[in-house]
């Protein structure tokens, strides 16, 4: 199973309108991502929080079709 | 005894458990290898669950924990995140504070 960056992409800016995304492919097997987002959404939360909230941006697909998505998360 | 409360016993009887793909001298995952060897390098005393051998403890974790990736770092019962946390807090040395804090002998 695989994902591509667009949808990660799109289901980041879905759950953060606001954040500066940069995402990578790193191996061009669509199934190791680096991302690194910064977002006034995570504003007051630790890094576990942050985290988890991206996770739940993307739907579930962490840990099933995304396999690895090395995650820098910063306050905006 | 049920899942989640195996999961509590193991995370309550050890300081540093670390949940992970695989033993801390085979891991069986680069992410696991990763986080183990940041332990070693600290010379922390860490139990390592290798969660390929129980998959009830494999998935029970990520919902324990709610998150959604092994390796899962817990120290003092207290969950504080997966491979990329535990790098950039090793990195930052507030790992090592961290441990400071909890009275954890690593070495310095």
């Amino acid at each position: 199973m695989a994902i591509k960056q667009q949808e990660i992409e799109k289901l980041l800016k879905e759950g953060f309108p606001d954040a500066e995304i940069e995402i990578q492919d790193l191996a061009g097997d669509d199934n190791h991502f680096s991302a690194k987002i910064r977002s006034s959404a995570f504003k007051g939360k630790n890094r576990v929080q942050q985290h988890q909230m991206v996770y739940n941006s993307l739907k579930g697909k962490m840990g099933n079709e995304l396999h690895a998505l090395a995650l820098t998360t910063e306050e905006k | 005894m049920n899942t989640q409360e195996k999961i509590k016993n193991i995370i309550s009887s050890n300081d540093v458990v670390l949940f992970m793909k695989g033993t801390p001298d085979m891991p069986q995952c680069g992410f696991s290898m990763a986080v183990a060897n940041v332990l070693k390098h600290l010379e922390v005393k860490f139990s390592g669950i290798n969660v390929l051998e129980d998959e009830e403890i494999r998935n029970g974790i990520k919902v324990f924990s709610d998150w959604p990736t092994i390796p899962q770092l817990y120290i003092q019962g207290e969950f504080v995140g997966g491979c990329d946390i535990v790098k950039e807090m090793f990195e930052k040395k507030e790992l090592q504070t961290l441990f400071d804090s909890k009275k954890i002998n690593y070495k310095k």
